[in-house]
């Protein structure tokens, strides 16, 4: 029949046209092998492109619009006294970190994406693994050129972990940042306690806690928990908690599963948020960490775990998000105590949790010497001074902390006493699971679940996470 | 006299002819095919697989049969998504919106024109602004401290997107979806002969009876209608994540939202495609359920 | 004026303010936050100002965002609407052989698949085709993501439309193309403001297809950047956030507008009796 015919035609067609999509879109995923280093290493008219997750007038605005206003001008005009033209574009973006992982993955494992792109330090790892990123040696093609750069030495060895992955680096690092413990000096005062705190173990936390608790409407301790804050419920609150017990959470390839360390932070979890000393409801609302800014800033909350980025951003007298007037008076802080004195990982007496990003090549880039260039061009002493604009901030270079920290005592603190003992989180793929599941066990505890209970759901997914059995540890 | 049949069998009383009438489906049809069924058909292949976008699985996938779906079908936290759409589509869709909508309609045919204006653009206003924005009005309606829900109840302090999740998520979806319905009714009453409401009302018949009796039979094939779309859209709704993140500890996490969290916060595209072809199926099967209550129309 | 007559109309003027005020009391919000100098996520008399409108004009990417979500959203509504009408009037006319499966087929995958699931081949697709960073690329997407339900929607609306007009059109010789140009369209035009209408609306709010697919900020429409109205550490800044929210609703409620009091916004309808 004429009809039926007519349908199948179309159908042929269709299915032909399928096919052909099909296969010109089959093999994003096979090696297109090793490229030569030195590609367009002479040319002289040179296109780059920066990627970040910031934007001017959003997140990070300070940072892109640096980026856009200060840093490519310079470099332009640097590389024009060296005769070569360069045009260097911003691709910037506002999203959750995690969301931008995603995307950027997307454009790596098409072979695209910005030539040099900032990630965050945990994602080196799962990156590498993935082909997204290569080691600099190879993408630069010259070990001496990547190592005898001079700025690897101002960068302390601690910090150039954050760009690299298995003992290879994979590019410069960012800034980095330290946690300490917060308190309302005003509220200490009134509870009767001293104004030059510092803790000496997890019990001197709850002692002052419960000297707060009499004070009416005042929260007294707020450590992240629960899965509504992701990761700072991890950065703020587990992985501090636990390097005070002396265990990182990845040791010599194994994950950490329901281990007596994994217990006491959990039991600690309960201690606060059982006994009336935290705010549990708090830790399960969507917008709980910000809430926890605001309350800190009216002197609703006691004692705050937090990163060096509360004290710059949050509760900065002009600009802050949750603006205190009198924070240089009325904030204090503490370094984080270990478990007891000597508890600590590496037997430290205090301990921290630093993050950071980092600046890779990517090794699809057309213009792989020129993209070396401008990552060193971007790290140099006086490009990172300029960043700051002026701000106290932590950087990666030593000189510059030196010269710009000064006047920032808090940041100095952070810089010379927090710096020297803090540990970094491990750059593998398996990690935002294991976070997961990290959150997952302070949600449970502050929900009312066993401390046992907890950990062994915990260790459950761990070991779903890290593939099999013998990747975790527990005790 | 026999009553006006307006869904009569195709007719081509244009002259549209067979070749014309697939030109005329060609471009959508071709975009469709394109943007829709191409992505899904890949998105079928991506679920036997175990693609995740970063990691050692992203240089190197590999197929792993049916083990993804053997997963979801033991997954508990998937078997809690389930649950909790078949909650969020019955409660926000099938009574919520259906119900509110239907009234609405129903009430307006009489009301005086500013007030009929009036709340139609009210319900209609709740469904034009875009989701990002609801979202925040939401959020900030029912907060814990300065929320106005608590302040008009006066139980400060309450955290309802914390204690009650899918009770505030019913609420917001049946508010923000109402319009569709209310707007579809409306014109589905202007259907019903006014002849025969009247001989209701002369009768002397209730409301009530008037509904079953005399309207009910006339649109019985728009309710059909109306409550497989609402409850298609509203099973796929993205729009819960934007209030509670899949709520405290997975309690509001739907599907689709359950699907976002596994792909983009996990990373596990594998597994979260096969998990939407799983939807895909779930919303089949309505469909088809549907058809065939259709099917029993006469 | 009985008894039960005045609790009727009692109980029915009841029910509409209950109702009324369901729907308009969680929009206060954005009637208050934009005007406040102390914004909260709560409800309160503002602390009246409009800094927080000088602010957001003074974004470098605030405005130019709705400019950019205005050309993609008028592209998709015009493509969706034109190309659901052929589809539509084909369908309702021509006994196409699996006409049904078909529709529903399409309904359902629509449904689906406009989500996070198939993020992955809509990129690689679109990036192959040299589509990325192009707004064009996403009025494309959101155009074949609409069409079904569109389609599906019309459809029952033009099987509503008596065909004794085209008849009679026909019976007096008219051909084809003049049937459905100066018969079918006018009638039709309801209908098809409604899709438009319900097209714009359904992608002015989309932010998963623009935020793939555009990389550069200068391009991305009001959503994403709506997601970028934060601070260093991601909190939110509220100082901007209600005011674009404000800002980004007034266009679609004035097409809104515009198309009831032309045409009245139904989803059925025929010949107005």
């Amino acid at each position: 029949m004429r009809r039926i015919s007519r349908m199948s035609r179309l159908a042929v067609l269709g299915s032909a046209a399928l096919v052909l999509l099909t296969g010109c879109l089959g093999s994003s995923d096979s090696d297109s092998g090793d490229q030569d280093a030195n590609r367009n290493a002479d040319a002289k008219t040179v296109e780059l492109t920066i990627g970040s997750n910031s934007v001017k007038g959003g997140k990070n605005s300070a940072g892109a619009t640096w980026t856009q206003d200060v840093l490519i001008p310079k470099f332009v005009e640097a590389q024009k006294a060296k005769g070569v033209d360069v045009t260097v574009k911003f691709q910037g973006d506002g999203s959750d970190d995690e969301v931008y992982k995603q995307k950027l993955s997307l454009d790596l494992s098409n072979k695209s994406g910005p030539d040099l792109i900032n990630i965050d330090g945990i994602w080196v790892g799962e990156f590498a693994q993935a082909g997204y990123i290569k080691p600099l040696t190879d993408t630069v093609g010259d070990a001496a050129k990547v190592d005898g750069w001079d700025g690897w030495t101002q960068i302390p060895e601690s910090v150039q972990q954050l760009g690299m992955f298995d003992g290879k680096r994979y590019g410069v690092p960012g800034g980095s940042d330290g946690r300490v413990l917060y308190f309302n000096k005003k509220l200490f005062t009134q509870a009767g306690l001293p104004a030059d705190w510092q803790p000496q173990s997890w019990d001197d936390i709850t002692k002052a806690a419960q000297a707060l608790k009499k004070l009416p409407g005042v929260t007294p301790v707020q450590i992240n928990a629960g899965t509504a804050m992701g990761e700072a419920t991890t950065m703020q609150g587990v992985l501090p908690l636990l390097v005070g017990t002396g265990a990182t959470i990845n040791t010599d390839g194994k994950w950490l599963g329901n281990s007596t360390q994994i217990r006491q932070v959990l039991d600690f979890y309960k201690s606060i948020y059982g006994g009336g000393l935290g705010d549990p409801v708090l830790q399960r609302e969507a917008k709980g960490r910000d809430k926890s800014f605001a309350e800190f800033a009216a002197n609703k909350i006691g004692i705050l775990l937090e990163g060096d980025y509360f004290w710059r951003s949050v509760v900065e007298p002009k600009e802050g998000v949750a603006k205190m007037a009198d924070r240089d008076t009325a904030v204090g802080y503490a370094l984080i105590p270990a478990s007891k004195p000597g508890g600590g990982i590496k037997g430290q007496n205090f301990v921290s949790m630093s993050g950071g990003g980092a600046v890779a090549i990517n090794p699809n880039t057309k213009f792989p010497q020129q993209a070396w260039e401008l990552l060193q061009f971007m790290n140099s002493a006086e490009m990172v001074e300029s960043s700051l604009d002026g701000a106290a901030k932590i950087t990666q270079r030593t000189d510059v902390n030196a010269k710009v920290l000064a006047g920032d005592p808090m940041l100095n603190f952070v810089a010379t006493k927090v710096l020297p003992i803090t540990q970094y989180r491990p750059g593998l793929a398996e990690y935002p699971k294991i976070s997961a599941a990290l959150q997952q066990a302070t949600a449970d505890v502050v929900g009312g679940k066993s401390t046992d209970a907890a950990a062994k759901t915990y260790e459950t997914a761990v070991e779903a996470a890290a593939g099999s059995k013998d990747k975790v540890t527990s005790n | 006299m026999k009553p006006a049949r307006v869904r009569g069998p195709a007719q081509d009383v244009a002259g549209l002819g067979v070749t014309r009438a697939l030109g005329f489906l060609a471009p959508a049809l071709l975009l469709i095919g394109a943007f829709l069924v191409f992505p899904a058909i890949w998105t079928i292949y991506i679920g036997i697989t175990n693609y995740r976008l970063t990691g050692l699985e992203a240089a190197s996938p590999s197929i792993v049969g049916l083990s993804n779906y053997t997963k979801a079908l033991n997954d508990a936290l998937f078997h809690n998504a389930l649950w909790l759409t078949l909650l969020f589509v019955l409660g926000s869709a099938i009574i919520g919106q259906n119900i509110l909508g239907f009234a609405l309609a129903w009430t307006m045919r009489r009301a005086r024109p500013a007030v009929r204006r009036t709340v139609e653009a009210l319900v209609l206003l709740a469904w034009i602004l875009p989701s990002t924005v609801v979202a925040y009005l939401w959020i900030a309606f029912f907060d814990r401290d300065t929320g106005t829900l608590n302040s008009i109840l006066g139980t400060q302090g309450t955290a309802w997107l914390i204690d009650y999740p899918m009770v505030c998520l019913i609420l917001f979806n049946t508010w923000r979806g109402t319009a569709f319905s209310m707007m579809l009714y409306s014109s589905a009453l202007q259907a019903v002969p006014p002849s025969q409401l009247e001989s209701a009302r002369m009768v002397g018949a209730s409301g009530w009876q008037t509904l079953r009796d005399v309207v009910f039979p006339h649109i019985r094939g728009h309710v059909l209608t109306n409550t497989l779309l609402i409850s298609l859209w509203t099973a796929n709704d993205f729009s819960p994540f934007l209030l509670t993140k899949g709520g405290p500890n997975h309690e509001s996490e739907t599907v689709p939202v359950y699907i976002y969290n596994v792909a983009l916060q996990g990373g596990e595209l594998g597994y979260s495609s096969a998990i939407s072809f799983l939807l895909l199926l779930v919303n089949l099967l309505v469909a088809l359920l549907y058809l065939r209550l259709l099917r029993k129309r006469s | 004026m009985t008894p039960t007559y005045v609790v009727r109309r009692i109980g029915f003027y009841t029910l509409i303010c209950a109702i009324t005020l369901f729907f308009a009391v969680p929009m206060l919000w954005i009637a208050s936050a934009p005007f406040d100098a102390n914004p909260g996520l709560g409800v309160h008399w503002p602390d009246w100002t409009l800094e927080n409108f000088r602010k957001t004009f003074s974004h470098p990417y605030a405005m130019h965002s709705m400019v950019n979500s205005l050309l993609i959203c008028v592209t998709t509504a015009v493509a969706v609407t034109a190309f659901a009408a052929l589809a539509s009037y084909a369908l309702s006319r021509v006994r196409i052989p699996g006409r049904d499966a078909l529709l529903y087929g399409l309904l359902l995958l629509s449904s689906v698949v406009t989500g996070t699931a198939a993020m992955v081949p809509i990129f690689v697709m679109m990036f192959q085709l040299g589509l990325i960073d192009s707004r064009f690329g996403v009025a494309l997407v959101m155009t074949g993501g609409l069409l079904p339900a569109a389609i599906f929607i019309l459809k029952d609306f033009v099987d509503a439309v008596p065909k004794s007009y085209e008849e009679s059109a026909r019976v007096f010789g008219a051909s084809t193309l003049q049937i459905l140009r100066d018969v079918v369209i006018p009638v039709a035009r309801p209908g098809l403001a409604t899709i438009m209408v319900w097209a714009f609306v359904n992608s002015w709010g989309n932010f998963l297809v623009p935020f793939l697919l555009i990389r550069s900020i200068e391009k991305q429409p009001g959503p994403v950047l709506m997601q970028t109205f934060t601070d260093e550490g991601g909190s939110v800044n509220l100082q901007i956030l209600p005011v674009f929210a404000l800002l980004f609703s007034i266009p679609v409620v004035v097409l809104y507008l515009l198309v009831n009091s032309r045409y009245g916004f139904r989803f059925h309808g025929g010949i107005k009796s």
